[in-house]
């Protein structure tokens, strides 16, 4: 009764069979949307491209009026620039983007560790005031993050958090442990409790239960989870510019903003460091792409 | 060894009083098939065993040790899922492997035990297939030899037949039977279907509403349920019940019929009472001195026989009758009844009459 995800997603629309009449008609409307979409795309893409375009100009041709759309000498220097310092060495701005990284990753990593099996808690086990629980977890993400940054960063101050890496770690998990917990409860919702039951009564304990027979069937949604806590974590500002001072703690998203101000803005920069910052997520949403889709359509599969 | 006794369980969900106070004795080797609607917490009786349910009160001994508070794995039981809940991920191989794996044996013990249970359950050529590439029946089977790889206490098996096909669901009845008396060892045995219960059941439990409402053989279930309710839903078509009381040396219908008294009922005149009459009990080909006037109100082919729906005062009898039996709706009729099987119960309470006198 196991039905793969390739087979329980249908094979693409069932155009064909449309009779002649409608199809007439729906072409002339395919005609509409698709002149409209394009011009859509164009508008909302524009400020990407020129950005692109911004990052591999030289100086001279960025500021040049009329701006040039496609005569201009292509350059890598700017993105040289991004990471290595005029004098040789790696730029303050390389160390934001290990900022970034590392925590980015590490509150991922905890919020996964810390959320997976609170999700199972709450999926498997009758828990007292349960919805009163999930609802209280999913509350503390109505709140828009201004609203607490400047309580936070007085008790920071306090203890010692403000402009550490790990008072942004610690931050960054206590938003993506609610989100995962949500996303996660419904994966393992997903996922029979008969396999744990099963395994139980051949000799294995609940604990070993979840991990050698729940846990691989819950990696897509895993997966799914963690890239948008990532991304959550690797695009945070407003804690990223109150929480930090010092440019070895600072990461990538108020670095790349500091870049902005001054009397002159170098905008090859800032396009190139732009672009440096977007495409990790971009790379790891396209490596997933099958495993979000998993996610998205797990509810679809018939067991 | 492989007793399992359960003493006063009782369990709710919510508002849900799905056990209350079931009390079973399954004895060492028997097959032991639990038998209700659905709803009526067979499921949750086993799963009770299993130890996978928190019960509210109640004890659970296996081989007359208490094993209420044991963990599934430390009872030494295995079970048959509804659902089979095979291993999505694993072949049928380490599916069956599984809960040797689990007890830590060596790899030729693995291989041989699932040789073995391969060869009587007729899946070796599904051995390197995952479940989502077997059929229904397929899945069934490597259900069960997960469970039956290992010689446990006992073995649960929790409604393993409802999900499959008519022909296939009677072929692993025999299957099942045959398994049983070469293996031995205790089954127990849930299931909602009657002829499953009567066709393999050493001994049947039948439940209602978290209640245990008899146990005995198929026969005594059959032959003299313990109230109206295990009367009515044991056997097919479902005994016709009439409304009556005892007059002297009579029977009297509400419904103004009257029948000779059986001679063992010695219950007292006037007490209401309900009659029981199964259909193989009735005739409308015989005839007899103990009868009831009706008309007939429709007939149901079934190939090997034909059930008479006769209607006498505002009850529907159901009549089994050879399948060459023919007639009209609304012509009158006599159906011919076999007092000495017939059942009493209290119209009140339900509970079967003394049929000590029988």
């Amino acid at each position: 009764m196991a039905v793969s995800v390739n087979e329980a997603v249908s094979a693409g629309p069932a155009r064909d069979r449309t009779p002649p009449a409608r199809r007439r008609r729906g072409r002339g409307r395919a005609v509409v949307e698709t002149a409209t979409l394009t011009v859509l795309a164009a508008v909302m893409l524009f400020p990407v491209l020129w950005m692109i375009e911004t990052s591999i100009k030289e100086n001279r041709d960025v500021y040049a009026i009329p701006a040039k759309f496609f005569d201009f000498t292509v350059t890598l220097d700017h993105f040289k620039d991004v990471f290595v310092a005029s004098g040789g060495g790696p730029t303050t701005l390389s160390g934001s983007f290990l900022n970034s990284v590392i925590v980015a990753g590490v509150s991922t990593v905890l919020a996964t560790v810390l959320g997976v099996p609170a999700a199972w808690a709450y999926s498997r086990f009758s828990v007292k005031a349960k919805k009163d629980q999930l609802f209280f977890i999913l509350s503390t993400r109505f709140m828009p993050p201004v609203v607490v940054v400047i309580p936070i960063f007085l008790m920071y101050r306090q203890v010692g958090l403000f402009d550490t890496k790990l008072g942004l770690i610690l931050i960054y998990t206590a938003f993506n442990v609610p989100f995962t917990i949500w996303m996660m409860k419904g994966f393992v919702d997903e996922v029979p409790a008969e396999y744990e039951d099963a395994a139980m009564l051949d000799g294995y304990t609940r604990l070993q239960a979840f991990w050698k027979f729940t846990l691989p069937l819950l990696l897509p949604g895993i997966a799914a989870t963690a890239v948008f806590a990532l991304i959550f974590s690797w695009n945070e500002f407003v804690f990223a510019i109150f929480l930090t001072s010092s440019d070895a703690v600072r990461t990538a998203p108020p670095a790349i903003a500091g870049l902005i101000g001054g009397t002159t803005v170098d905008w090859g920069l800032v396009a190139a460091a732009s672009i440096v910052f977007a495409l990790p997520v971009l790379i790891f949403s396209y490596l997933v792409r099958k495993h979000l889709v998993a996610g998205v359509t797990l509810g679809a599969v018939r067991r | 060894m492989g007793t399992v006794a359960v003493q006063g369980l009782s369990k709710s969900f919510g508002k849900v009083q799905a056990l209350d106070g079931v009390t079973l004795d399954v004895p060492d080797g028997s097959f032991f098939v639990v038998l209700g609607p659905s709803g009526a917490g067979k499921t949750t009786t086993l799963r009770a065993i299993a130890g996978l349910e928190k019960l509210d009160a109640g004890t659970v001994h296996l081989d007359g040790r208490d094993a209420t508070a044991d963990t599934p794995a430390a009872r030494d039981l295995a079970m048959v899922f509804q659902s089979y809940a095979l291993y999505p991920r694993l072949t049928a191989y380490e599916n069956i492997a599984s809960p040797l794996r689990a007890r830590r044996c060596s790899s030729s013990e693995i291989a041989a035990a699932v040789e073995k249970m391969s060869n009587l359950l007729h899946i070796e050529r599904l051995l390197q297939r995952r479940p989502a590439q077997m059929s229904g029946g397929e899945m069934q089977r490597v259900a069960l030899a997960r469970a039956l790889v290992r010689s446990p206490r006992a073995f649960l098996m929790d409604e393993p037949l409802t999900n499959l096909d008519l022909k296939l669901r009677v072929e692993m009845r025999t299957e099942l039977t045959r398994i049983h008396r070469s293996l031995g060892g205790t089954f127990i045995y849930v299931t909602n279907d009657q002829v499953e219960a009567l066709s393999m059941a050493d001994q049947v439990a039948v439940i209602k509403e978290g209640k245990v409402q008899q146990v005995g053989t198929p026969t005594e279930v059959y032959e003299r349920p313990a109230n109206k309710w295990v009367a009515g839903f044991v056997g097919s078509p479902a005994i016709s019940l009439l409304a009556c009381h005892a007059e002297g040396d009579r029977l009297v219908g509400a419904d103004g019929w009257s029948l000779p008294r059986p001679r063992w009922t010695t219950a007292e005149d006037g007490r209401p009472l309900l009659l029981g009459l199964r259909a193989e009990d009735l005739s409308v080909e015989r005839r007899g001195d103990a009868s009831l006037p009706g008309e007939l109100y429709g007939l149901e082919p079934l190939g090997d026989r034909t059930v008479v729906d006769v209607q006498v005062g505002t009850v529907i009898l159901k009549v089994k009758a050879r399948p060459t039996v023919t007639g009209t709706p609304g012509e009158r009729l006599n159906v011919t009844v076999d007092l000495d099987r017939a059942h009493l119960f209290d119209a009140g309470t339900g509970l079967a009459l003394s049929e000590a006198g029988r």
